[in-house]
């Protein structure tokens, strides 16, 4: 099964471990992940803020290059990626005036676009495509005893909610579930992390990021799983100052959900990116039984 | 006559009317019935300003500058939660974002706040290369806001690199000039 895949400007190089242990998730259960060629920014939350409609137009390149070459779906694994991307083709189709000058815009660049393309989330796609029995299939080293906090953030199922819930979605646990591991009980797993408060106003974005650390601790987790570049590294790269900040002792493991799901699947751990974690994570991999 | 004062001219007051009726469901947020759903789910909400719903009730009775100079659409992280929520169904997460928008045309920004600048500086990048460079992006927003900034998340940015996670050089995307063309045909529309 090929899909057509979005990797977002993250991936390459702060989140390269998502693109890779996604890559190689996606290998071991037979799904190829085509990327588009020549891809550009999404238009993302920051561009957006100040010039919305040439960041709807931007990012309708992209989705433009995906229709040209007959595609009715593209698969994204940075949430942020995939809910920007969707809001544009939502609103061409809501809204025929928005539709109409986006591709007058597009037309500068001898590009169309009908509004056909349907971004998915890759986590959808190993729920509802792939499915959970060919995921447990495929597990040979089960992470049993791993105790893990599914983040699922917000941009997963906000606003539009395409296939988890808005408020308290459930797939990251099943695949963490499917994996071997515990999925702990998380209260905020679809709380913001604060996203790009980190850099702007950081008392705001480290309060926040510390009462995520905090929940998942409460409940037993040893390590939390993400979907979104921008979860996993404000969680991740700002634990040491939380913890001079709050007086905590914070040091949690940080993974993309599909670098555990690799282990599961025994692939090596090079192909997953796991050395590019900051927080190590040898350790609590190397207890799992 | 000090209400007077604070209120804001009529011009500004229509151009903002008029920029927020521009997006999608634009003239929705008139129907807020002020019940603060909006600010009880919001996160960031207890560092604001003004919450959500006071920020629509400022702007309902024409209190423009005092609503875009509060930090508070700048606080909004686009967590879409009082979108999901709202009883009247109201894009509260787009109503935002249509505010910064304004907020930047206009100029009219908080003191000393600083989302502005990244924002900015995110679109000055991706207008340059089609994809964002975030070692450039994080060092040109300290080098405009907080030069010891960058000195103080040094370490941060050496141990990413270390970890192969950070890049200071970023190469166009072959279809750059068409990235530029786009650009300039929404501005030739008067549309940004």
């Amino acid at each position: 099964m090929e899909y057509l895949y979005y990797p977002g400007c993250s991936l390459e190089y702060t989140s390269s471990a998502y693109n890779d242990s996604s890559k190689a998730v996606a290998k071991a259960l037979g799904v190829e992940l085509k990327e588009l060629e020549d891809w550009n920014c999404c238009g993302s939350t920051a561009y957006m803020s100040v010039k919305e409609f040439m960041s709807f137009a931007i990012a309708a390149r992209n989705l433009a290059m995906a229709e040209m070459q007959g595609y009715k779906e593209m698969v994204a694994v940075c949430s942020g990626c995939f809910t920007t991307l969707n809001k544009v083709t939502r609103y061409m189709n809501l809204h025929p005036e928005m539709k109409k000058e986006i591709n007058e815009a597009l037309s500068a660049a001898g590009l169309k676009y009908d509004g056909t393309v349907m971004v998915r989330h890759f986590l959808d796609v190993l729920v509802n495509d792939t499915g959970i029995d060919a995921v447990k299939k495929n597990v040979k080293k089960p992470l049993t005893g791993l105790k893990a906090a599914a983040y699922s953030g917000c941009q997963i199922s906000r606003p539009y909610g395409t296939f988890d819930n808005k408020e308290f979605p459930t797939k990251l646990d099943e695949i963490l579930t499917a994996a071997g591991a515990e999925a702990t009980y998380f209260p905020l797993k679809a709380r913001c992390c604060g996203g790009m408060l980190m850099t702007t106003s950081e008392e705001v974005g480290l309060k926040m990021a510390k009462e995520l650390l905090e929940c998942a601790v409460k409940y037993g987790a040893e390590c939390i799983a993400t979907a979104c570049p921008l979860c996993q590294i404000n969680l991740e790269a700002y634990q040491s100052k939380i913890n001079s900040k709050f007086g905590t002792n914070f040091n949690m493991p940080i993974f993309f959900f599909t670098q555990l799901l690799g282990k599961a699947f025994d692939l090596p751990s090079d192909n997953l990116g796991l050395r590019k974690n900051l927080i190590p994570t040898e350790k609590i991999l190397a207890g799992v039984k | 006559m000090l209400e007077q004062q604070m209120r804001s001219s009529e011009s500004l007051n229509e151009k903002l009317l008029k920029a927020m009726e521009e997006i999608p469901e634009g003239t929705k947020w008139k129907t807020c019935i002020q019940c603060g759903t909006c600010g009880g789910s919001c996160p960031t909400a207890y560092a604001m300003d003004y919450s959500p719903r006071e920020i629509f009730a400022l702007i309902k009775a024409g209190f423009i500058e005092k609503a875009l100079k509060a930090n508070t659409i700048w606080l909004c992280a686009s967590c879409y939660l009082c979108t999901v929520r709202c009883p009247k169904g109201i894009r509260q997460t787009d109503v935002m974002y249509a505010l910064k928008n304004f907020a930047s045309e206009n100029n009219l920004y908080p003191e000393n706040s600083t989302a502005p600048v990244l924002a900015h500086t995110f679109v000055d990048i991706i207008n340059k290369y089609g994809r964002n460079s975030e070692g450039e992006l994080i060092t040109n927003f300290y080098l405009k806001t907080n030069p010891l900034g960058l000195l103080k998340s040094a370490p941060l940015g050496l141990q990413l690199m270390a970890h192969k996670r950070m890049s200071l050089s970023q190469k166009k995307i072959k279809g750059y000039e068409d990235i530029k063309k786009i650009i300039d045909k929404t501005k030739s529309m008067g549309g940004a």
